[in-house]
């Protein structure tokens, strides 16, 4: 087995991305963008506050000249501000040594997380694609909402440049690209210069529709098997609403794969840690407590932040109750701080992705009686919200115990439900729609995407309320602040950047490894430090490194075969008296099902018969031209050789025991085949 | 080594689904349900697990499928009265609307139970308390040995099929199930496992159904009919299931014919399940899945409560009424009010458990209903059968047998007349042996073995690659689970026994050679 870390991505919105190589099998885990790099672009200027106050109907109340109370942090590059932006549509960074891989080779995807999916398309749409992805049913559906509401804020700008400035991107021009501020060249070309080409227009609706459509979407702890040999399950991570961990089992290894876990989670389902104890290795991939460590480095400038928690370095039991509770303080925290806005008569905005946490903020909400004394309305606006909080409706199977409670009760799943008959909140597809005219109210509690403050509805409200002191940003942390809010500068606006776990603590590393047992385990080279030489006698800890393949040593587990009990009651044995040792040769039939290898009484052989006349009939129906090189009959059965002319060259070579087909066509070579195939299941 | 099956009741009957299976030494009890028509014997004979009434030592855990009475009325009275602990699953809606129909159920308990056969509301409370919710196919790891698993039943929300394995035996209990989707559920779905034992429900045995879309057009054009002159329709249903589905179909078509006709549900209970079907919508049909964000199927326009004043009320309505089965209740005591009159409409599912009136107005048509000694009812109104069933009919069940080909098959939850017409046709058609035990009767089968042996690297490696054929391969559209080697290469292979007590080892023959050489 080998590892190759691509990415190890930043926090919940960027998750790693890794290649697993084993039993000769590809697997790549995760597709993720790195939607931070957004900032570099500026959002849709005057126009779009222009449309705003249309919409409206009200005057402009910002007065721009007002010097806010915010003061900047001294910056080594005093040029960088809102001009320095590229102005244009934006472009999608995908991990870039992704790229570097042949997406032929790769046999199976496996998804986590929605933020794992978001680059999937730009994989899929590529002729060679032909691997086989898994991820949960919730994630399917989710990343695809996410997917497509990327792509309706992205029309925004293709309207306001013409669709013909995306094609070209002058800025990535290596004259234009010289001119740009040494921050935002690190963006664009990465630490090492290398990571222009992983730059790329974003997918089409017509590209999600079809990544969607190779999708196997499975439920949690629902067995697939891939190959014959590799059986794989997803189980809940508890990250947020269907992310997952993974257990990929082969002959010879059982592995878990570990990706950013929240122990004790809500509403999601909480991290599943039975299912994944006494496997022969885990694999180990939450980096987000390195996230955290760099956070610290953040300062931010502007008013009240949240107090870091400190890491408790003691080990504790691995669900402790004051990491929920913490959660719950931070939320209840934000709605404080909304509900004080509010009667100051400044509006909210919280720009917050995580449907988990939005879930939370308007559960918080609608328990908060300070806030419904108010009578303020909420409003979601995004093109995928009313889907995405009816589909939040259905699906009790995929959250926590607690949550699932409300369902045996026979109460709504999320207390949206009732804010939205008692028409506090409201859902809207976007800024434009009639409906918003109507019942349009301020100050009002905003959520809109998108986080990055570049595209969406988001931008529209930040240049209505900037100017405002007594309106709130609620910002998570982990973005570059100053970056995202240079185009809105000078700031009124108070900030609130809150950070939410995603992730296991890494004082929790070493304990949940205990818990786990397994004979090995991969942590990332950056964790040594946190995990240390724990006592950890029983296993083997092996760190790997980013972009470096590492050899994971067998483990030297020989593979297991089960024969049929009344196979082997007709097997003659033969006894070797002076060692004790009964042998015998083998008969029967090798199966190779499930990740088993079973040997099971042969009825009578078959073998490989493949028909020249049915196989020559099945390849021309599917419109080959092919010709019929002269069968040679042996002892062992026929042979004989076909060649196929159209739609592209192919050899299949049929023997007795053996068909090969050789061609440089993937496509045609599936074809053949599914022709083959289709012969033999007649049979 | 082996399987034994104690069937507990729904052998060759339908009420109180139970059956116990051993499996290599692992019990499970599918189903704890309930005999609505014969309070005498209104469980099964739980003695017959444990003779001292150690269930826990007696059980691994029990598997209920669906929500009908007949299959978990009995759980509350297995956990609070006789006091089982051990683990409990159902899927989430199960789990989520027994206790309804359990609480619906409770009003209506047989009059001539004993006390010491009754459960009250805490002990339905206490008893789901303590469910373990599944989702369908998710491998549940009950113990060590034991693996259960949900498929999809399609004969209410929520209904399941469940697998269960011990080491290398393996059987399929199949509940209820409907292999053709109706209005509001899709149809049974299960993947191709290898069995030893499937047990499945024979309620149609030997009936085979033509177009469900006949029968629904022939049951509104009754309906459509009745209220046309003014009549009352009645239909006597349980709170969950059948009602939705009925409801799905009332509301389509007074949609489409802009009727203005009220429709009541009567009590709370149903408009209640109403609302814990809208939660559960991912269990429902495709169609009705991929609408509900612009419309949930089961948020019912035209539908309004009953008051128990408009029983005598004038004007045309169709009000659904619990219990099903007009043995008891509010289903019977407006029946006794409406069925006098010609102009109202009584409908019946095809299925009524014998002993109840809905039985006797099914057999023949009787003018006058005796319903204790002293009342009796003149039956003047009419009455439509609903020919649409959620249950598979005899090719769903034959198609159903084929598909899995399961070493054996037990028939249960049918008249032993049908089940032995069906056995014959199983035995003959697919060469399976099937048997159709009756309550208390325990059959047991041999189950699969295999023998372990750890293979050598060489031995895999050279019997593997690349000489597999495609045999079987495209079976299903999961073209992944199925490579069978059919190779000589086989025959390369030693299986060596040392000591006769060490795990036997498989070799390749050069191995061998190497290792008596030094
Ligand atoms: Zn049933």
């Amino acid at each position: 087995m080998k590892l190759t870390c691509l990415s190890k991505g930043q926090g919940y919105y960027f998750p790693p991305c890794h290649i697993i190589e084993i039993s000769g099998f590809r697997i790549l885990v995760d597709c993720p963008l790195d939607l931070s790099a957004l900032l570099i672009f500026a959002p849709i200027p005057v126009y779009s506050d222009r449309r705003l106050e249309y919409a409206f109907d009200c005057s402009c109340h910002v007065s721009v000249d007002t010097d806010c109370a915010v003061h900047k942090k001294q910056k080594v590059e005093n040029s960088l501000d809102a001009s320095s932006l590229i102005h244009g549509v934006p472009w999608y960074k995908t991990v870039s040594s992704l790229h570097l891989w042949d997406v032929s080779f790769i046999d199976v995807v496996l998804i986590s997380s929605p933020m794992g999916m978001l680059g999937l398309p730009f994989l899929t749409r590529n002729k060679n694609f032909v691997a086989k992805v898994y991820a949960t049913e919730a994630t399917t559906r989710i990343g695809q909402l996410m997917m497509e509401d990327l792509i309706s804020m992205q029309k925004e700008f293709r309207q306001f440049y013409g669709s013909e400035d995306s094609g070209c991107a002058k800025w990535k021009k290596w004259e234009e690209l010289v001119k740009l501020p040494p921050s935002l060249q690190e963006i664009i070309l990465g630490k090492d210069g290398t990571e222009l080409g992983c730059w790329l227009s974003l997918y089409s609706a017509a590209d999600v529709k079809d990544c969607i459509q190779k999708v196997h979407s499975l439920k949690y702890a629902e067995e697939t098997c891939f190959g014959g040999v590799l059986i794989f399950k997803a189980f809940s991570s508890g990250l947020d609403i269907g992310t997952s961990n993974w257990e990929i089992k082969s002959p010879k290894k059982d592995i878990v794969f570990i990706s950013s876990s929240v122990l004790d989670a809500a509403p999601a389902m909480s991290f599943n840690y039975h299912a994944l104890q006494d496997h022969d290795l885990v694999l180990f991939s939450d980096f987000s407590s390195l996230d955290c460590m760099e956070d610290v480095e953040v300062e931010t400038s502007h008013s009240a932040p949240i107090n870091e928690i400190a890491e408790v370095a003691a080990i504790q039991p691995l669900i402790d109750s004051d990491e929920s509770s913490e959660e719950e303080q931070k939320l209840g925290f934000i709605c404080s701080y909304a509900v004080d806005s509010l009667k100051a008569g400044g509006s909210v905005l919280i720009p917050i992705g995580r449907i988990g946490v939005v879930l939370q903020l308007l559960e918080q909400i609608s328990v908060s009686q300070e806030f419904l004394n108010l009578k303020v309305p909420v409003f979601f606006i995004s093109s995928v919200a009313e889907e995405l909080l009816s589909y939040t409706t259905i699906i009790p199977e995929w959250l926590c115990v607690q949550t699932q409670k409300k369902l045996f009760a026979g109460k709504p799943l999320f207390a949206h439900v009732d804010l939205m008959r008692e028409k506090r909140l409201h859902l809207l597809s976007s800024i434009c729609t009639t409906d918003l005219m109507k019942i349009w109210q301020e100050p009002c509690i905003v959520f809109a995407p998108h986080w990055s403050l570049r595209v969406g509805p988001a931008v529209h409200f930040l240049q209505r309320w900037h100017g405002n002191e007594n309106a709130l940003l609620v910002l998570e942390r982990g973005l570059d602040a100053d970056l995202a809010l240079l185009p809105f500068k000078p700031m009124a606006m108070k900030v609130l950047q809150c950070s939410f776990l995603s992730g296991i603590r890494s004082s929790k590393v070493a304990p949940l490894m205990e818990k786990l047992q397994p004979k090995c385990v991969l942590l990332p080279e950056n964790l040594k430090t946190f995990v240390g030489n724990s006592n950890t006698k029983s296993m083997s800890v092996i760190y790997y490194f980013e972009s470096i393949m590492l050899r994971v040593p067998s483990l030297k587990r020989s593979a297991e075969l089960k024969i049929s009990a009344d196979l082997v009651s007709r097997y003659q044995w033969i006894s070797l008296k002076e060692e004790d040792i009964n042998i015998t040769r083998l008969k029967g039939e090798l199966s190779v099902e499930h990740g088993k290898y079973r040997l099971l009484t042969g009825k009578e052989s078959k073998g490989t018969c493949v028909d020249l006349e049915r196989l020559s009939i099945a390849l021309e129906n599917m419109g080959f031209k092919i010709t019929v090189e002269q069968e040679v009959s042996c002892r062992s059965g026929i042979s004989f050789d076909i060649h196929v002319h159209e739609p592209s060259k192919g050899l299949i070579k049929v023997g007795p025991n053996i068909t090969t087909i050789s061609t440089s066509d993937k496509d045609l070579s599936s074809r053949i085949h599914k022709a083959v195939d289709t012969i033999l299941c007649d049979i | 080594m082996g399987i034994d099956c104690l069937v507990l009741g729904a052998g060759q009957e339908v009420g109180k689904s139970c059956a116990v299976v051993n499996i290599n030494g692992k019990r499970i009890m599918f189903d704890c349900g309930m005999h609505m028509g014969d309070p005498k014997h209104p469980y099964p004979d739980f003695s017959r697990i444990s003779k001292t009434g150690d269930f826990d030592g007696a059980l691994t855990c029990i598997i209920i499928t669906h929500f009908h009475l007949d299959h978990v009325a009995a759980l509350p009275y297995f956990t609070e009265v006789c006091g089982f602990r051990g683990p409990i699953y159902m899927t989430h809606p199960t789990k989520a609307l027994a206790p309804l129909m359990l609480k619906d159920n409770l009003k209506h308990m047989i009059n001539g139970m004993g006390d010491k056969e009754k459960f009250t509301s805490d002990d339905i409370d206490s008893c789901m308390e303590k469910v373990i919710a599944v989702d369908l196919k998710q491998t549940i790891r009950v113990d060590e040995d034991l693996e259960i698993r949900a498929y999809y039943a399609g004969h209410v929300i929520g209904a399941a099929m469940f697998y269960a394995r011990v080491g290398d035996a393996s059987v399929l209990y199949t509940g209820d199930y409907n292999m053709t989707p109706d209005r509001h559920l899709g149809a049974a779905q299960i993947d191709r496992l290898p069995l030893d034992l499937v047990i499945t429900e024979s309620t149609y045995g030997t009936t085979i159904r033509d177009s469900r879309f006949a029968h629904e057009s022939e049951f509104l054009k009754a309906v459509h009919t009745c209220v046309a002159d003014g009549g009352k329709v009645l239909i006597p249903t349980f709170a969950l299931g059948r009602a939705q589905e009925i409801c799905i179909l009332l509301e389509d078509y007074w949609e489409r014919r802009n009727l203005k006709v009220p429709i009541y549900f009567s009590g709370g209970l149903t408009i209640q399940a109403n609302m814990y079907s809208k939660m559960l919508i991912s269990w429902t049909s495709q169609k009705v899945k991929e609408a509900y964000t612009n419309h949930n199927a089961f948020d019912f326009k035209h539908v309004r409560t009953f008051d128990r004043s408009l029983i005598h009320a004038p004007g045309p309505c169709v009000l659904f009424a619990t219990p099903g089965w007009l043995n008891t209740g509010f289903s019977l005591e407006v029946f006794k009010q409406w069925a006098t009159s010609e102009m109202n409409l009584v409908t019946l599912p095809g299925q009524c458990i014998a002993g109840t009136i809905g039985q006797k107005l099914m057999s023949g048509k009787p003018k006058k209903i005796d319903l204790d000694p002293e009342t009796q009812i003149d039956v003047r109104c009419q009455i439509h059968k609903l020919a649409f069933s959620p249950h598979t009919d005899s090719k769903g069940i034959m198609d159903l047998m084929k598909f899995l080909s399961p070493k054996h098959v037990i028939l249960v939850h049918g008249e032993k007349p049908k089940m032995v017409k069906l056995k014959g046709r199983i035995e003959s058609e697919l060469g399976i042996p099937c048997y159709h035990p009756a309550n208390n009767e325990t059959v047991s089968i041999p189950s699969t073995h295999y023998v372990r042996a750890d293979a050598s690297a060489s031995f895999i490696n050279t019997t593997l690659c690349p000489n597999f054929s495609f045999k079987n391969s495209a079976s299903e559209d999961k073209c992944t689970s199925e490579l069978q080697i059919c190779d000589v290469r086989v025959s390369e292979g030693l299986l060596v026994m040392q000591n006769n007590n060490q795990k036997p080892n498989v070799i390749h023959q050069d191995d061998w050679s190497g290792k008596t050489d030094t």
